[in-house]
């Protein structure tokens, strides 16, 4: 086990150095100049050339790429080209909203589908299954700002029970933070609870029709035992697996979740970043999320050794 | 839901009520992101609106547009109109507490005239600076100036007072300190970019003793502190200010006007009476717009009211008509020589005599700019409608902000319209309106080439007298209606909305945050 991680981890370096160049090139061979944006709409062609001269914009790519490269080997992720503010500083100061929402979120849709996925495919062909799985794909099919909209009204505008927007930092008070989480993480938990109920169900269904379940009920177990500790255990890798490939299907949604409930976490880092041409804070905050998603993969992994002890590395 | 059941779930399950402001702490949400410190390097109105914050100005336009004295305390002109000395106003500090000197004024002054268009001109006829005490300093032209208050009280690009370390750091380098001796300091440690600026109450601030008036008189800092939020989603912002967790919308979009009028908490009002111009900005460099005839068919495609309806809608926001290249509502209001209706067989007419043979026009069409963006499709259906053979070419601002500026031809990278507008003051005459410049290859973007407009602009530039000046506004503009630099396509009024516990909301053309009060 200790030899795999060691070969994932080190694995991570070339797919680190590949994600950088190809930001690096997409980033700077796609149009639009931060310096026209920082001049400003009334600027001038001159104001515009002598911005991109003090943004080191007009030395050679490979130039630009050696010397950002090199620092980054240093550890520098370099400034935002706007407000002259650590890269580094940017994205820490952002994480904790995101991570908040990420892990409510992730804990929210668990708790919610995994119970309704088992209940289902106990139920298969009832109307519980009927009306469940029928939530769970109007949950999937709407999109996110939707039902963050309908939240918003009703919660926040109509019962005034929530606030409409914003975040409030864990340090100021619990009580707060978590007011400013619930919509937000109800709004994007339910797309992927939908996700995870539905895939709970399938796997649940499949584990039910094994003869050692049966065999189980033979026994005279009783049903939640059966359900829990047989077949939730067996059909647990494909549901660890979907977990971990929601986490993309969430950082997506954290970008639009964010925006909605002006959340200030990466996920609004980033679209600013990329609307304003950042090029230092869009290739910084891309690079930490592939790192961050090769070590849930990892986690993923090594999590199958502990459901499954055929699985062995 | 159940009446009963709300307050049950509400207290059983949550327990909480939203959380309110502080009394005096007025909640913004902002129109646009703070990105940029430096008020000399960035023309964007969020760092302008910044700058009246943090620093203060020597002189600021009152109501009538005229300039005032702000940190200037008297100030006296030579005879031969060459020497002009000011000297401040007693008991000025930074925010480090360091008295604001003459040298720092001089030391801003020159980086700002760098930069500036309207300083570069004034810097092109000044011989020298010269600090003769803490409190005064003196400025030495080459040649009389008119402008020379309206230069140092301009109103959306002005020259902010820094110290004169920072002023004085390479041209290359962005300013990034926030120290001024405003009305207000800036809360570094809770600067949170892309999301929340902050601004505290500076207790040091003397203001003037007059009333407040447009950007002239005291900036009496009444809140203690004010909060920049910048929210993206519109309908989240909208519904942060209906429930009280904000208290001041800088720029609603215009389709929540109504909406926001109905609501009984909110004031809705316009607080720039001059509004916003939009236009279309021919690329004078190449065919068929190198020609006046072809930029002249511009003014003939539609009305102002069509253009003004795909992008207000509501009338009561918009003018009909209005003939005035410097805004109407200015001082220098004319409609002499505008075009009043379309004609599209005069365009038609106009674009043959041009030589115009059904060449690929390219229109940059901004796409995340709704304004633009609207004008954009209306002139581009009539050019169609025309037998124009347009090239719609959409992308985002940010992008088409570079490609603007590039000079080649349009069919290698460059461009023949783009639409574009400005307002406020600066847009009102015809030295700090630079789109109306038509000095060539030097002119601001789309190099609109004139002598003649020229001459006049620089003779208006020239003229001493407010009134004289003002009567030479309309053979000025008429000669503008026919090289037409820029093709005007109406005017609007952008109102801001604020809960009625906010008193004391200036009229200063922008959202200002002295003089405001909240219950």
């Amino acid at each position: 086990m200790l030899g795999f991680l060691i070969r994932r981890v080190l694995m991570t370096i070339p797919v680190m150095l590949v994600v950088a160049i190809v930001v690096f090139l997409l980033l700077h061979l796609s149009p639009g100049d931060p310096a026209a944006i920082i001049a400003g709409d009334n600027a001038t062609t001159e104001d515009i050339a002598r911005i991109r001269t003090s943004l080191g914009l007009d030395k050679p790519l490979l130039t630009q790429f050696g010397l950002w490269i090199f620092a980054l080997l240093q550890g520098d992720f370099g400034v935002s080209v706007f407000n002259k503010v650590s890269v580094w500083v940017l994205i820490t100061q952002r994480m904790e909203p995101t991570i908040a929402l990420a892990l409510v979120t992730m804990s929210f849709a668990v708790l919610i589908a995994v119970p309704i996925g088992v209940l289902a495919a106990w139920k298969a062909g009832t109307w519980v299954d009927h009306v469940t799985m029928g939530i769970a794909v109007l949950a999937f099919s709407a999109p996110v700002f939707l039902i963050g909209y309908g939240l918003v009204y009703e919660f926040a505008r109509t019962l005034r029970w929530l606030p409409v927007q914003g975040y409030t930092p864990y340090a100021q008070g619990f009580t707060g933070f978590w007011q400013h989480l619930v919509l937000p993480a109800i709004t994007l938990g339910l797309v992927f609870a939908a996700l995870l109920a539905r895939m709970t169900r399938s796997t649940m269904l499949d584990v039910l029709n094994e003869d050692y379940i049966r065999t189980a009920r033979a026994k005279g177990l009783a049903p939640a035992a059966v359900l829990v500790r047989h077949a939730l255990k067996n059909a647990a890798v494909p549901i660890v697996t979907t977990i971990g490939l929601g986490i993309a299907l969430l950082i997506g949604g954290v970008v639009v979740t964010e925006s909605v409930f002006a959340i200030p976490g990466i996920g609004r880092l980033t679209i600013e970043a990329v609307t304003q041409r950042d090029y230092p804070v869009i290739q910084g905050v891309i690079l930490i999320a592939s790192c961050v998603y090769v070590l849930i993969n990892l986690g993923i992994d090594v999590a199958y050794a502990f459901l499954d002890p055929r699985i062995r590395y | 839901m159940r009446t009963w059941l709300k307050p049950v779930l509400a207290a059983a399950v949550l327990g909480l009520s939203p959380a309110r402001a502080a009394e005096q702490t007025l909640r913004v949400i902002a129109h646009a992101d703070l990105k940029v410190l430096d008020t000399t390097a960035n023309t964007t109105y969020i760092t302008n609106r910044y700058g009246y914050l943090v620093y203060d100005n020597l002189f600021g336009l009152d109501s009538k547009l005229v300039p005032q004295p702000q940190m200037v305390e008297r100030w006296t002109v030579s005879d031969d109109r060459l020497t002009w000395t000011f000297t401040l106003r007693p008991g000025q500090t930074f925010h480090d507490g360091a008295p604001v000197t003459g040298a720092d004024c001089i030391a801003s002054l020159k980086r700002w005239m760098a930069r500036d268009a309207m300083g570069q001109i004034l810097a092109a006829r000044v011989a020298s600076f010269e600090s003769v005490s803490a409190s005064t300093f003196k400025m030495v032209l080459t040649e009389p100036y008119a402008l020379v208050l309206e230069t140092f009280g301009r109103w959306g690009v002005p020259p902010f007072m820094m110290p004169e370390k920072v002023a004085s750091q390479p041209m290359n380098e962005q300013v990034t300190s926030s120290i001024g001796s405003g009305p207000f300091i800036m809360k570094r440690d809770e600067w949170r970019p892309g999301s929340k600026v902050v601004f505290v109450r500076n207790p040091a601030y003397v203001p003037r003793q007059e009333p407040p008036d447009y950007m002239a008189g005291g900036k009496v800092a009444k809140l203690d502190r004010v909060e920049w939020h910048y929210i993206t989603d519109a309908n989240t912002a909208l519904s942060a200010l209906m429930t009280g967790e904000m208290d001041y919308y800088e720029l609603p979009p215009l389709d929540f006007v109504a909406l926001m009028k109905d609501n009984p908490d909110l004031v809705v009002r316009v607080i720039d009476k001059l509004g916003v111009q939009q236009f279309m900005r021919p690329n004078s460099l190449y065919p068929p717009f190198d020609n006046f005839k072809a930029r002249q068919a511009l003014l003939y495609l539609a009305s102002q009211e069509e253009y003004n309806q795909a992008t207000v809608g509501n009338p009561d926001l918009y003018m009909k008509f209005c003939g005035a290249l410097f805004l109407c509502g200015s001082d220098n209001e004319t409609d002499a020589g505008s075009v009043k209706a379309p004609d599209l067989a005069k365009a038609k007419a106009l674009l043959a005599e041009a030589g115009y043979k059904g060449e690929k026009i390219v229109v940059l069409q901004p796409t995340d700019r709704a304004p633009y963006n609207a004008v954009t499709m209306v002139a581009v259906e009539k050019l169609r409608a025309i037998g124009v053979n347009v090239d719609l070419q959409p992308a985002d601002w940010s992008t088409i902000s570079i490609r603007r500026a590039r000079k080649d031809p349009p069919d290698k990278g460059g461009w023949n319209i783009v639409v574009t507008g400005h307002g406020g003051p600066d847009a009102a005459n015809p030295i700090s309106n630079y789109w109306v410049g038509s000095n060539c290859e030097k002119a601001n973007i789309g190099w609109a080439c004139d002598p003649v407009l020229q001459d006049l602009i620089a003779g208006w530039a020239r003229e001493p007298d407010r009134a004289k000046r003002r009567a030479l506004i309309p053979a000025l503009q008429e000669r503008a209606f026919v090289s037409v630099p820029y093709a005007p396509t109406g005017q609007f009024f952008q109102p801001i909305a604020y809960r009625k516990t906010v008193t004391g909301v200036l009229e200063a053309g922008m959202p200002v945050y002295w003089n405001i009060e909240k219950k």
